[in-house]
């Protein structure tokens, strides 16, 4: 038990030092050898595990808030919260103590087993996805061998969620929001399906862990040549329109729809709507980065022994972040940026475009991995 | 060891529900009037109720959703295998994805993707 003290207090370190050693064992992995010594050690690790979800749910929730409420504004000319704390950075955790002290209302007729469910399954979706996100060797919670096809089953549950949150609370406006949503959300997992398999085709494998490993000659985004990039594009437009966001954000349409599938959340529940639909954010961003940039992976330019030594001593955490939160960003400007499509227009972009341009760019993926052109040239 | 901490996961979700839930029954107000449970529909006066029939075209979507997810289930393996199967893996994925495009095709024609 003391053993496990140490060593949490040196992993801490070492994330944060320059060490570069690839090949650490997840918690669950650390758990399961130490299950056999003492069962006390083991269920630590496996405390550890849960409480370091929880935490980054919290502090990545407060954050994300935080940073879209500062960047919108900066896009608007405006200053966005500057009161609570040190230029607002508080405001977001006072926004929660109101919405814990408000009424906790569920309307009328509302089918009320089904009005308690959604948020759950909302809220499970996302925090069984965010526990497979690698985020440096040290910050990976579990590693399954089927995490790729895991995260997309468990990120279905969201739909759902969205899909009975708005047909229970009987509101018309609901009613619209959760049908488009649904419409939407399972239109676009085609293309983000599709756009996963090119890296799975790649890799030949599903586990988050060897994707990431898989990279350490070069990222996927380089390496993988034309397939790679437009999958890497197809991605980051389907995940927007899995995520609701502007210029898909026909689900919530503020100002058609009230605020859509959670029109009638209010409280703490709809608090919970709307951490998930941040952190679902995040996991997007976290996966792209995982799969394309090369998750944890420092920089590298073949022939440049220098530059590729400076890019090693940052600690894999800050590579991880600053893809992430590059992504985050791409994903706020997006946002701030574009008006919001139509349902029909959104539909076609996805069954005329995206999805046969998607099916052509695995079969060209598999092209390049039979011909063994791919894994040459560009940055290593 | 995997999935017990995703399962263990599964519990943490529904206790921070039940716990939000709890939380906020103990702290928050509760609503006294009775207008107050009514649908949210910009204040106007309601009329009639939310189960209402709506537009055809998002059953046609959730179809054509059906087939190819399916197909993004069965492309699931081939990609895992592919370096493996080699050519023959390739020709025969070829065939099983235009058969699929070629059913977007004919959904395409038959105007299914105009939202009528």
């Amino acid at each position: 038990m003391k053993a496990a003290w140490i060593t949490t207090a040196l992993l801490a370190l070492h994330s944060l030092s320059a060490a570069r050693d690839w090949t650490q064992p997840t918690l669950a992995e650390r758990a399961a050898e130490a299950a056999g010594r003492s069962p006390w050690e083991s269920a630590f690790w496996i405390g550890l595990g849960l409480a370091g979800t929880l935490a980054a749910m919290t502090l990545l929730g407060l954050s994300l808030v935080y940073a879209e409420r500062k960047i919108a504004a900066r896009f608007q000319c405006r200053l966005g919260p500057t009161r609570v704390g040190w230029r607002g950075t508080l405001q977001t955790l006072a926004d929660t103590f109101k919405l814990i002290s408000k009424a906790d209302l569920v309307p009328r007729d509302a089918d009320r087993l089904l009005f308690f469910t959604a948020p759950w399954l909302v809220v499970s979706g996302m925090l069984l996805a965010l526990v497979n996100i690698p985020a440096s060797p040290l910050l990976f919670v579990v590693d399954l061998n089927i995490g790729l096809l895991f995260i997309s089953a468990v990120g279905a549950l969201s739909v759902l969620g969205i899909l009975l949150g708005g047909w229970a609370s009987n509101n018309k406006w609901s009613l619209l929001g959760s049908m488009r949503a649904g419409a939407q959300i399972i239109s676009y997992e085609l293309s983000l399906t599709l756009s996963l398999l090119v890296i799975v085709l790649f890799t030949g494998s599903l586990s988050l862990g060897e994707i990431v490993q898989s990279q350490q000659e070069g990222w996927w985004l380089w390496r993988g040549h034309l397939p790679a990039m437009v999958a890497f594009l197809v991605f980051v437009i389907a995940s927007t329109a899995e995520l609701n966001r502007t210029p898909f954000d026909l689900a919530e349409g503020e100002s058609e729809l009230t605020a859509g599938f959670h029109t009638e959340y209010s409280g703490l529940r709809f608090a919970l709507f709307y951490l998930a639909e941040f952190l679902n954010m995040f996991i997007a961003a976290g996966l792209a980065a995982t799969l394309f940039l090369g998750g944890w992976m420092p920089l590298h330019i073949a022939g440049l022994q220098t530059f590729n030594r400076v890019m090693d001593f940052i600690p894999p955490l800050v590579w991880f972040g600053l893809k992430t939160g590059g992504l985050i960003f791409v994903f706020m400007w997006l946002r701030w940026t574009f008006p919001r499509l139509r349902i029909d227009q959104l539909l076609k972009l996805e069954w005329r475009f995206l999805l046969p341009l998607s099916m052509v760019n695995l079969l060209v993926a598999a092209l390049v991995l039979l011909l063994g052109v791919y894994g040459k040239g560009g940055p290593a | 060891m995997n999935y017990l901490i995703v399962f263990l996961e599964l519990l943490l979700s529904m206790a921070l529900v039940v716990g939000a839930l709890a939380f906020s029954r103990l702290l928050a107000p509760r609503p006294a009037v009775q207008t107050e449970s009514r649908p949210y529909e910009c204040g106007a006066e309601l009329v009639g109720n939310a189960r209402v029939r709506f537009h055809a075209g998002y059953y046609l979507v959730a179809l054509l959703f059906l087939v190819f997810d399916v197909e993004a289930a069965f492309l699931y393996p081939w990609a895992m295998a592919q370096a493996q199967v080699g050519l023959v893996g390739l020709i025969e994925i070829v065939v099983f994805i235009s058969i699929l495009l070629l059913a977007l095709v004919y959904a395409w024609k038959k105007r299914v993707l105009e939202w009528l």
